[in-house]
């Protein structure tokens, strides 16, 4: 899960990372109430989980309370790369003088954590890193023995902050290190972490990645949780803890496991290329007990999105018995009644399919069809919703 | 032969006596596998009966290999309590911790993998995997013993019910070992380590690789294919459709900015020769082609 801005702060304070006074707001209201207690010049910060809300005029200055709210007004509700801005952070202004780099993360290809850090903060760090690459420093973190002070000391040397400022970043490091590892973090960055003109280092700017696997053991992390800004369909599936993602298309997809999944999707695809372009219009695993009452609300948050024109099933029963999903479907059925209008085909495979295919041939439910191959029963799916 | 497991594979269950691990043991015995005992802490002494076997359960793993010669662990502990359970495994020297669990946190993982490698005594495959098979001789974790025997395709898989319809398509050939590397953004036993051990099983004559979005493992494996395998290789990649940002199912697949793609692992792969299927049906088909069969 990423975190807003605004979180990542709070997050970065509680762990003693030096952050500025800041306070958010979701009305020019109270964004000019905000201000005031800040005092001073302030800057108004779109707060949107995307890269780019400078350019796109998502960060301006003001000068006093009344300017934050005339700027406030202007941010709240625009759009920066479709995300709609609901919220903004009005954070103290600082005098900047240096701007540097510092992130830890999980570096995937190696197995191991990594610091990345440079002097060259302030700009897009994908940039620094193809046009000077000799300017970000990357050093391995061993998930084992983790970043002491001397650790972060080194890889303060390593990326050559100058050296009034070097044992200051090594202590935010130090204190990013313990956010990055109390918070079941998988990305901690700070762009830009900043000196101001009275020498301090300030993390200006945050992005924080959370793993949503550690929620067990991080109570506090389900309060991050951006609910407004949701999908109601994917929220609706999480209340009902089914694994779904809403896309762009119109063929409503189930299915078992992540991998088979994403492969139906992507047979979908290939098979609409043929009836006039329909695409998958989501992923839904149902994991391996697809019990009637699992595949009933898979169904249902299915066929209540409104974009969906046909529903393609796709079991291979490995632990999961075909008979069990089948007995699953005509009760989901039954459950659903009327609520159930869209064309379903089904492809049932391995575990017991003779059976499976026999229960819903028995009870030969209008809208249901079988078919035997997964690329029989995409194709079918992607003509009835071309219809 | 085999690869990671065969006929002197004597397999102990970590997790043995909770509803999954016993379920999984019941079908792990009736596919002929060798389990010699169980760990659950606080259990130890006690004797489970399971499809006639009486398995001893231990304490530790330690005790459990000292007790039976177990060489094969299988993780079925929950995730809160699962880097315990392989840190056990690995400080006993297993040789082999196969962890099944889905949802450990990423920074456990990280750091029980790099205590294995720190020792260099226990490889771990998962964890969030379905384990692994050589059909007819051994079956370590949870993939369906049933859908097809022994024979000369080697199978590696991020993706569970991707091997079993990868399987069920080529049941009239039938595979050498089946492994399921599993979906989690850090795992033990990458693709590369899967090629390597299919390129010198005398046994296996083709490998089918099974990729997904998210990181960098299949471009890997595909310059690894260029300078090591030269059996033939059929790959499939899983998540064309999938959207930028979100994550699909598994933990660790998920599109981050340009990188991670379908489209640029099937690139590579296809830059190294390796034939890539659009669908798995027609993944089977190409391997068709290769054996003549």
């Amino acid at each position: 899960m990423d975190l807003f801005e605004y979180q990542a702060r709070d997050i970065f304070e509680k762990h003693g990372v030096p952050v500025l006074a800041a306070a958010i707001a979701t009305t020019a209201d109270e964004a000019e109430k905000a201000a005031e207690s800040i005092g001073g010049k302030v800057v108004v910060k779109a707060q949107v989980k995307v890269g780019g809300r400078g350019k796109a005029g998502g960060v301006k200055l003001a000068e006093n309370p009344k300017d934050a709210r005339e700027k406030a007004g202007a941010i709240l509700g625009m759009d920066i790369k479709g995300h709609t801005v609901r919220t903004v952070m009005i954070a103290a202004a600082a005098p900047i003088e240096a701007e540097y780099y510092l992130a830890i993360l999980l570096d995937r290809s190696n197995r191991t954590f990594l610091v990345m850090a440079s002097v060259s903060g302030g700009m897009d760090i994908e940039e620094v890193a193809h046009t000077a690459p000799e300017k970000l420093a990357k050093i391995p973190v061993s998930a084992v023995d983790g970043i002491s002070i001397a650790k972060a000391k080194e890889i303060v040397a390593a990326a050559k902050f100058p050296v009034d400022v070097a044992d200051q970043v090594a202590e935010v490091l130090l204190k990013l290190w313990e956010v990055f590892q109390s918070e079941d973090a998988t990305l901690v960055e700070v762009n830009p972490l900043v000196k101001t003109t009275d020498g301090k280092i300030i993390a200006l700017d945050g992005k924080v990645t959370l793993d949503e696997n550690a929620d067990f053991r991080q109570p506090d992390h389900q309060g991050l949780v951006d609910e407004a800004g949701e999908n109601p369909l994917e929220a609706a599936a999480k209340e009902k803890g089914l694994n779904y993602v809403k896309l762009e298309g119109e063929v409503g997809i189930i299915g078992n496991g992540a991998g088979l999944v994403m492969s139906t999707l992507d047979v979908v695809a290939y098979a609409g290329e043929k009836h006039g372009g329909v695409r998958p219009a989501n992923f839904l695993d149902i994991g391996g007990g697809a019990s009637a009452q699992i595949m009933a609300d898979g169904l249902s948050i299915i066929l209540g999105d409104k974009d969906v024109k046909s529903v393609f099933v796709n079991v291979f029963g490995g632990i999961t018995a075909c008979d069990s999903v089948a007995n699953g479907i005509v009760q989901a059925l039954e459950l659903l009644g009327p609520k159930a209008t869209k064309p379903i085909v089904v492809r049932l495979d391995g575990n017991n399919v003779l059976e499976g295919r026999a229960i819903l041939k028995a009870a030969a439910h209008p809208l249901v069809e079988q078919a035997d191959t997964m690329d029989g029963a995409a194709n079918r799916a992607a003509e009835l919703a071309a219809k | 032969m085999t690869i990671f497991i065969n006929e002197s594979s004597k397999v102990i269950v970590q997790g043995m006596t909770g509803s999954e691990g016993t379920k999984h043991t019941r079908r792990m015995l009736v596919s002929g596998t060798n389990i010699v005992g169980g760990v659950t802490p606080g259990k130890g002494g006690q004797v489970v009966e399971i499809e006639g076997h009486n398995l001893p359960v231990f304490n530790t793993v330690a005790e459990a290999m000292a007790a039976t010669g177990a060489n094969v662990s299988v993780i079925f502990v929950p995730p809160k309590f699962a880097k315990a359970a392989v840190i056990d495994a690995i400080n006993a020297k297993m040789p082999l911790a196969v962890v099944i669990t889905e949802g450990i946190p990423v920074h456990d993982t990280a750091s029980f993998y790099t205590y294995a490698q720190s020792l260099g005594t226990t490889q771990i495959i998962g964890p969030n995997c379905p384990g692994l098979i050589s059909p007819g001789i051994s079956n370590v974790g949870i993939i369906p013993a049933d859908i097809t025997g022994a024979g000369p395709i080697g199978l590696v898989s991020k993706s569970g019910t991707l091997t079993y319809q990868m399987m069920y398509e080529l049941r009239d050939i039938g595979f050498s070992t089946a492994v399921g590397i599993g979906g989690d953004p850090v795992i033990g036993t990458t693709h590369i380590d899967c090629l390597r051990a299919f390129q010198d099983d005398p046994n296996t004559k083709a490998i089918v690789m099974i990729g997904e979005i998210g990181g960098d493992a299949e471009e890997r494996a595909a310059a690894f294919i260029s300078e090591y395998v030269t059996k033939p290789v059929v790959g499939y990649i899983a998540g064309f459709t999938a959207p930028e940002g979100k994550t699909m199912g598994h933990a660790g697949a998920i599109v981050s900015g340009s990188s991670g793609t379908a489209q640029g692992k099937k690139d590579a792969l296809e830059a190294v020769g390796v034939k890539v299927g659009q669908t798995p049906s027609e993944t089977a088909r190409l391997l068709r082609a290769i054996l003549g069969r």
